[in-house]
């Protein structure tokens, strides 16, 4: 079962460039009884980089840890609706979720490197996939380094411990131990609120780099990042929940990052991105 | 006015406010719980260069006289001349070898059970509950568990009587701490290392071999070395699956005999036993022998901080 949706998937991955990496349908989650975000709708193409912005609260982490099933890790965590990955559900009973994480990476909000070397850090995921000999990972090494614009900074200290890296070097260290693996995405949850301006210059920069490659989709609380660096902007929110007082995020508008920007449809995406609330 | 006024705090000029700020009254209640605490340390630190200098006073004797004789000789509760440490130094080591191999791995599975896949459910949580009151039951129960099936049951595997038994009893006396201990140091690890090697596709016991437990090694470390020397500091339960207290003849038995077959004895217990006897020359016999006793659990503790600061050191 699973070999046939690897293989549907690596199809349409070759012949449907248009068809979305990924589209949700209606897609609730809960964290017990708690509905922490409801009905969302999006579809993310390929190849570009979609930018979740809201307030806090709104959900949208949330939401970006469905895309790789990260919020298995948290025990009360429930999903309702579905998120289609080409085409196969991610949330179906056949679906692994180790597999799905082979394929849709995630860079952390905080810089999480392993304790361990740099070399280590980054040939870990290459090692899951069964690259043992030295050679190949040294080469794996180096190219995700390069394309996470850290070699020039590392080569020299590549069994040095990851610890000792400055926090803008970790994050983008980060984002090589994801490249290793060549996902399909690279999600990215708040990847530069940690960090200082010129640490973010660098890392937006380095996404415009490798969009080439990869499919990103980024959760920001900036919404000046999400207008530089995305093509697609979703925008949450927050409303009255009528089960509770706690409040349930909701998708307001998704559309491409110009329009969002610069006419959106809906008078609360206009309040926020004007700066008028949240 | 400037921004902050001075007037804002009661004084009514840039003078006024730097006497305010400058004389305030020392904080009393502060310096006196300081104190308190301090003395609390300094009673702590007392007592145990007392019970040192004590034992060091009573043991001079033997320390002087014949210590070498005193470490070489064997068990001998008659003739106080007589009496030595080596077999009972022999059997704590050998005891603490056989916990080793028993209690931690096995310890450590539990607690990467416990805390890493089990942690969802409700029979999990009474599980670690139960796990915790295991730690606090008495030693000599865990001897009368022992008596009953590492002596009795399972005599025909252990030999009966034999330091195998006693090191199992040890075992699982010591399990619980090494449980608890362990899972409390896997408990440490931060959320966002599993979430790092789960992000690269690793599956779960991936995620704990390559990451949680070596960056929860030091911890566990930590905790199995003190469950150690806990083991190594028991009398109780080994005086009732065999621990001799009288003379142990080893006669021409080779090493692995007397494991699986001949009597032992422990550092604990060979105090125990001294202790009974009457007459200075036990008491400073008795002394001696506590004193090795206390070396050695600082030895094994000293060993923890040791291997714990090397693997920190290796991240």
């Amino acid at each position: 079962m699973e070999e046939n949706h690897e293989e549907v998937v690596t199809q349409q991955v070759a012949s449907h460039d248009d068809v979305p990496v990924f589209r949700t349908k209606d897609l609730s989650v809960f964290y017990g009884d708690f509905r922490a975000v409801r009905d969302v709708n999006v579809y993310i193409k390929a190849r570009e980089i979609t930018a979740f912005i809201g307030p806090s609260g709104c959900g949208k982490s949330t939401v970006l840890r469905c895309f790789d099933r990260m919020n298995d890790l948290i025990p009360t965590a429930r999903v309702e609706g579905t998120v289609e990955y080409h085409g196969v559900n991610l949330y179906d009973r056949e679906v692994d979720a180790v597999e799905v994480r082979r394929r849709v990476g995630m860079v952390f909000q905080k810089p999480n490197p392993f304790p361990k070397s740099i070399y280590d850090n980054l040939a870990f995921g290459p090692r899951l996939n069964g690259i043992k000999k030295k050679a190949d990972l040294d080469v794996i090494v180096e190219s995700s380094l390069k394309r996470a614009a850290l070699w020039d900074e590392v080569k020299d200290r590549l069994k040095a411990s990851a610890m000792g890296l400055s926090g803008g070097q970790q994050q983008r260290l980060c984002i090589a131990r994801c490249i290793a693996v060549e996902p399909d995405v690279i999600l990215m949850d708040e990847p530069c609120s940690a960090l200082d301006p010129i640490a973010t210059a660098r890392i937006e920069d380095l996404m415009q780099e490798i969009k080439r490659d990869f499919t990103i989709i980024i959760v920001t609380h900036n919404m000046q990042q999400a207008a530089r660096v995305s093509d697609q902007t979703a925008f949450f929110t927050t409303e009255v929940n009528p089960e509770s007082d706690r409040r349930t995020g909701v998708l307001v508008e998704f559309d491409k990052t110009q329009k969002m920007f610069s006419n959106p449809s809906d008078s609360r995406t206009e309040a926020y991105v004007t700066g008028r609330f949240g | 006015m400037a921004l902050s006024t001075p007037s804002k705090f009661g004084a009514s000029s840039a003078a006024g406010l730097t006497a305010r700020i400058t004389s305030g009254k020392r904080d009393v209640k502060g310096r006196v719980v300081e104190w308190v605490l301090l003395a609390t340390l300094g009673v702590t630190l007392l007592i145990l260069v007392a019970l040192i200098v004590n034992l060091l006073d009573r043991a001079w004797p033997v320390l002087n006289g014949r210590f070498g004789d005193f470490l070489s000789s064997g068990l001998d509760a008659s003739n106080a001349q007589e009496a030595g440490v080596w077999q009972a130094i022999r059997g704590t080591l050998t005891l603490a070898i056989i916990v080793i191999v028993v209690s931690f791995p096995l310890g450590i599975a539990c607690a990467v059970y416990l805390e890493e896949y089990a942690s969802r459910s409700r029979l999990a949580r009474l599980i670690r509950i139960n796990v915790r009151n295991l730690a606090g039951v008495p030693s000599i129960v865990y001897g009368i568990l022992g008596l009953t099936i590492f002596v009795k049951f399972a005599g025909g595997i252990t030999g009966g009587r034999t330091v195998i038994a006693g090191g199992l009893t040890l075992s699982v006396l010591v399990l619980p701490v090494v449980v608890i201990t362990a899972s409390e140091a896997l408990r440490a690890v931060p959320r966002s290392i599993r979430e790092g090697a789960m992000g690269v596709g690793a599956t779960q016991w991936e995620t704990v071999r390559s990451h949680v437990l070596p960056s929860a090694a030091p911890g566990i470390l930590t905790g199995t070395m003190l469950a150690l020397s806990r083991a190594a500091g028991e009398a109780a339960p080994l005086l009732l699956v065999g621990g001799i207290t009288g003379l142990l003849r080893t006669g021409n038995l080779s090493l692995w005999e007397q494991i699986t077959d001949g009597g032992f004895t422990s550092m604990p217990v060979a105090i125990f036993s001294y202790a009974r006897q009457t007459g200075a020359d036990f008491q400073a016999v008795t002394a001696a022998a506590s004193l090795i006793l206390l070396v050695l659990v600082v030895v094994i503790n000293g060993l923890a901080i040791w291997l714990r600061n090397r693997f920190e050191r290796n991240w």
